[in-house]
């Protein structure tokens, strides 16, 4: 049997290198503009608003609302049909493409707007992927 | 090009030269334009044409923040910065843009970041999309829908009528792929691809090609078909991760590139006698509709299915079928500009009566980019 195909694994470049080491620490790390404020993502060196080149990098919440996604019933490596595909908005205003896991891959599980909140998977030495799950009902603030 | 029409104001290198082992190419790409901008005094808002070999033209102008009207991407080697110059000259004379950057950066030595999603895994859209398992743009391009859906309210049977209105076309043409009249029900029966989109709301896969040819208007009268004129052309790109688009219910590449074209067209909505818009999944005439301003925003999934769009309406779509039932070899757009020509000819299986303006409007990635293009037979 050959070994089963993997996800595949990012390739951190110098720029993004503090958001993967946040996700190994177990942080969601995103860049804050020293000028303007403006909190974003992905990372670069430089603010995309205002172009100013003093950043500052901190700790997310780590909260988020799931924006829009899709439920992939087709084979992937590294997955198990269906999955969702996901794209949540940080309650720090990005948003970032991910996985919505710990509840069933239904459009009943997966309602628009509910609070997610991160959880991080490491799928090699390097890497831990910042993923989302539901808020538990008895966690949310009212 | 005019001699004394157009002048360098910023010009400057990296802050880095020879080895720079802590920047990926993309970056240097930026670097160096950030020193120009400062060289120049502009702020990315003041810039609005993109030029650049190596990297995209799009991630260049996502990642410094600038909405191009203009981007070129040629790529022939080491003297590609000459031909954007001299493109950029035009581009400027002929009004596409007033201020273009151009960039250049590359890791030759350190080898830090080049390549893209496919070439390697160093990209951004490789370390923040790849790894969530999509699977091209069945997984991708689909993302947005859902939460255009539920902003305006629009039910999984109002986006399968895009897809039955579209083979009610294609049912006209011999050279369509799938011609069979289909209901809502056939389209939500058939099988499940990336939830909401079922197969019949997803493009075809073929083979295929097509091709233009251009001339001056002066010379068209000389040739032996009837000549279509271009009337408008726009274009614009967003980002190169559809993840990262600034509204998931509206692409600001179409709206940005419509615009253009209509206003360099000089003609209004009601001027158009019939439409193209690239429809890979059912959604992109949706967008498409509301973004070049033939609805209001949350209107167009009703517009289709009330007819206005169908055989008969008043704005014929995708006549030939589109890229759900015609064909799709994967850069659909020449089969929607095909379609548009043979419309003002007077030539289209599905003819439309005494269409005098056309407009073909396609999409690039997902969401990423945008070309318009408004075309006539009336004589200039």
């Amino acid at each position: 049997m050959p070994p089963e195909p993997k996800r595949y694994v990012p390739q951190p470049t110098p720029e993004t290198q503090p958001f993967w080491d946040g996700t190994l620490a177990g942080e969601l790390r995103l860049q804050r503009c020293d000028q303007c404020d403006h909190v974003y993502f992905p990372p670069r060196p430089f603010c995309p608003g205002c172009a100013e080149r003093r950043v500052s990098w901190f700790k997310a919440s780590g909260k988020a609302k799931l924006y829009s996604y899709v439920i992939h019933h087709r084979p992937a490596p590294g997955f198990t049909p269906p999955y969702s595909i996901a794209v949540v908005q940080l309650d720090e205003g990005p948003r970032m493409m991910t996985n919505i896991v710990g509840c069933p891959q239904t459009p009943e599980a997966l309602q628009l707007d509910m609070p997610v909140e991160v959880t991080f998977e490491k799928i090699s030495d390097k890497i831990a992927l910042p993923l989302f799950k539901p808020v538990a009902a008895t966690e949310r603030t009212p | 090009m005019k001699g004394k029409t157009v002048a360098i104001v910023g010009a400057a290198e990296t802050t880095e030269l020879g080895e720079i082992p802590n920047t990926s190419q993309l970056e240097l790409h930026c670097d160096a334009a950030l020193n120009a901008m400062a060289d120049a005094g502009l702020k990315p808002s003041a810039i609005d044409g993109v030029a650049c070999a190596g990297e995209s033209p799009v991630a260049v102008a996502y990642h410094l923040g600038i909405t191009p009207t203009y981007v070129d991407g040629t790529g022939v080697g080491g003297c590609s910065f000459m031909l954007h110059v001299r493109h950029a000259c035009a581009a400027i004379n002929e009004g596409l843009c007033s201020t273009v950057l151009i960039t250049h950066g590359e890791s030759g030595k350190s080898n830090v970041g080049r390549g893209g999603f496919r070439g390697g895994g160093a990209g951004l859209a490789a370390q923040f999309e790849a790894p969530y398992g999509p699977m091209g743009p069945p997984t991708l391009f689909t993302i947005p829908a859902l939460r255009y859906m539920k902003n305006y309210g629009v039910s999984e049977e109002q986006l399968a009528m895009v897809a039955v209105v579209q083979r009610e076309w294609a049912g006209r043409n011999q050279r369509a792929s799938y011609r069979d009249p289909i209901t809502v029900a056939d389209v939500l029966g058939s099988r499940m691809i990336a939830y909401p989109f079922r197969k019949l709301m997803c493009c075809l896969v073929t083979d295929g090609g097509g091709a233009l040819i251009l001339t001056s208007a002066q010379r068209a009268r000389d040739f032996p078909r009837k000549p279509v004129y271009v009337l408008g052309t726009g274009e614009s790109v967003e980002t190169p991760m559809v993840s990262q688009m600034e509204d998931f219910t509206s692409s600001k590449a179409f709206r940005v590139s419509a615009r253009k074209a209509f206003a360099e067209a000089g003609i209004a909505h009601k001027d158009v006698d019939h439409l193209m818009i690239y429809d890979a999944f059912a959604h992109l005439p949706l967008y498409g509709l509301e973004d070049l301003g033939f609805c209001d925003r949350g209107q167009a999934a009703s517009f289709i299915g009330e007819r206005n769009t169908a055989p008969g309406g008043k704005l014929p779509l995708n006549t030939n079928g589109g890229g759900l039932s015609y064909m799709h070899s994967g850069m659909y757009g020449m089969y929607a500009l095909q379609e548009s020509v043979r419309q003002l000819r007077g030539i289209a299986p599905a003819q439309v009566p005494d269409a005098r303006i056309s407009v073909a409007h396609g999409v690039g990635g997902m969401f990423a980019a945008s070309g318009t293009i408004v075309l006539t037979n009336d004589e200039p």
